[in-house]
């Protein structure tokens, strides 16, 4: 799997089981004052069971690559296929856990009835639907919670009531948008580990959406930097981090250190306008 | 002066749906001391003789006539008659406002087609069709129905429009994202974020239907209380058309508070009733 994710960007497409690709994909809005061109070429591969995190600067379109691959928007060229089937709307196989848990939770429904309700809308059978509810939260650590509402709860908590309403509707991409943005640093940092060990007791592709580089290099198998707007694929790094992952531990190592410091140059690339990463040690 | 009473009134601010706001304890005995100055005032006023002479009976004379009247099986009745004009009214007002203002409210085609016309329609006062709703309906209670309704209605879709509104993108696109289809996007999603809208659609449409209810009556001549006050009028009853007015006001004031508590315990939930009633 690690010789395939290393490709550089243009070379040929890898054979091994991509859950997601993405080709050509372009996305061009319109305004007041004329089209804007949010993205402008991105093409990559997820191969099935990858955590990839997908990083960039400010408005490099992050959030609009994620709602072409939720199929929350169409692009204007290019295309996004999932498990062989082209996206154009929101795929069975794809669960969303999005930055604003406050505004994704329903606050007229108990953290319960928020983890049913996909399971719900899925026609679940409703003693399945009770068994994986409860897994789900306790897997989040929320079993006794499950009473509650949202508003109830602390913003990590609610976050982590979003992450099993995804988990329990069992996806094959679990997509996730800047989600710890708004919590604060050491929620952050157990909501991470949390995220880390879903991914690797349940074996889901999941694709990470940040602006954090630390976070990136942290969670994920393999780091895609963004460039500015337009958008395409600037860097494409593979993260031969060990599998398992502590929060002191890996971030002090000297080859996290190095990946850290690949993908921020990556950044500052991105925000120096540059289209392919300037010559660095890997 | 109930003319200008069913002139609709303004718009709630679609800002804050239920204007509930918690009352400190401290503050209890002012509107006690409001209470008490004018019973004195509607007591004394009467007495010494300075409005309307024999015409003003003081309250205490009325508050006894009211109490000699709810013993007697006819007040029941038009009690019955002009509840039933108002209850059917504003079952129909509130259900056609509701499924009216779900369907134009996701539609922006319609929301726009529509526009125009529920702002010419709507500030239509009821009162003014009395005329043309006896001419098409008769003097039967259904005109009473029918003013209610017309009324009614724009209450509440004007309310349902700005609720259906309220929908945050977010919620939305995660619905979506879980393949809610368009009937579990309206269950789950816009039918709770319009309900505290309706709630004060329903609520103002609950008093406006009370007031056309007693008009009706009044104009028309439909047995109820609007019509028991001008018979009493006519027959120079004043004390019994004074008690039967106080009890037109003690209704308005239960109509509004079976409204609230409902309110109160169907959006426990929303951030406006969960600051009332504390963290729980």
């Amino acid at each position: 799997m690690t010789a395939d994710t290393t490709a550089v960007i243009g070379s040929p497409r890898s054979t091994v089981d991509s859950i997601v690709r993405v080709t050509g994909l372009k996305k061009v809005y319109e305004s007041n004052r004329g089209p804007v061109e949010a993205i402008g070429d991105i093409t990559f591969d997820v191969p099935r069971g990858q955590f990839a995190c997908i990083v960039g600067p400010s408005g490099a379109g992050k959030t609009t690559l994620l709602k072409c691959l939720a199929g929350l928007l169409s692009p204007t060229a290019g295309e996004v296929v999932l498990e062989g089937e082209r996206v154009d709307g929101p795929p069975r196989g794809m669960a969303v856990v999005f930055q604003e848990y406050g505004r994704s939770l329903f606050p007229w429904k108990t953290v319960q009835q928020n983890v049913e309700l996909p399971l719900r809308l899925k026609k679940t059978p409703r003693d399945q639907r009770e068994h994986k509810v409860a897994e789900a939260l306790t897997a989040v650590g929320l079993a006794d919670r499950g009473h509650a509402f949202p508003w109830q709860l602390s913003g990590g908590m609610q976050q982590r009531v979003a992450i099993a309403r995804a988990i329990a509707y069992e996806p094959h991409v679990l997509l996730m948008d800047e989600p710890f943005a708004a919590v604060d640093a050491q929620t952050r940092a157990d909501l991470e580990d949390l995220v880390r060990s879903l991914w690797q007791d349940l074996g889901v592709t999941t694709l990470f959406v940040t602006h954090d580089v630390d976070e990136a290099v942290y969670l994920g198998e393999r780091v895609l930097v963004l460039s500015a707007s337009p958008t395409c694929v600037l860097d494409d790094i593979t993260v031969d981090l060990p599998a398992d992952r502590e929060q002191v531990d890996t971030r002090s190592s000297a080859r996290f250190a190095a990946l850290r410091t690949r993908v921020h140059r990556g950044i500052q690339d991105a925000k120096a306008g540059r289209r392919t990463p300037s010559e660095q040690p890997a | 002066m109930t003319l200008l009473d069913s002139a609709p009134p303004s718009v709630a601010d679609p800002a804050s749906p239920t204007p509930t706001r918690p009352r400190r304890a401290g503050s209890l005995r002012a509107p006690l001391v409001g209470i008490a100055v004018t019973l004195v005032l509607a007591e004394l006023l009467p007495r010494a003789g300075l409005i309307g002479g024999d015409a003003l009976p003081p309250l205490s004379s009325v508050v006894a006539e009211l109490v000699r009247q709810l013993g007697d099986s006819t007040l029941w009745e038009a009690l019955g008659q002009t509840m039933r004009t108002w209850a059917v009214g504003l079952v129909l007002a509130v259900t056609g406002g509701v499924v009216v203002g779900v369907l134009i409210g996701l539609a922006p085609v319609l929301r726009e087609l529509t526009a125009s016309t529920v702002e010419f329609l709507r500030p239509i006062p009821s009162v003014a069709l009395i005329p043309a709703v006896i001419l098409l309906f008769g003097t039967g209670y259904q005109s009473g129905v029918v003013l209610i309704v017309y009324a009614g209605f724009w209450q509440v879709l004007v309310q349902v429009l700005y609720g259906v509104q309220d929908i945050d993108p977010v919620a939305e696109e995660t619905a979506r994202s879980y393949h809610a289809g368009p009937w579990a996007l309206v269950r789950h999603l816009v039918w709770p974020t319009a309900l505290p809208f309706v709630f004060t659609g329903v609520r103002l449409a609950a008093s406006v239907a009370l007031v056309l209810a007693i008009t009706g009556e009044l104009v028309i001549g439909t047995p109820g209380i609007g019509s028991a006050i001008a018979v009493a009028q006519s027959s120079g009853a004043t004390t019994v058309t004074f008690a039967l007015v106080v009890l037109t006001g003690v209704l308005g004031v239960l109509v509004n508070v079976a409204f609230r508590a409902a309110e109160r315990s169907l959006l426990s939930w929303h951030p406006s009733v969960r600051r009332a009633g504390g963290a729980r």
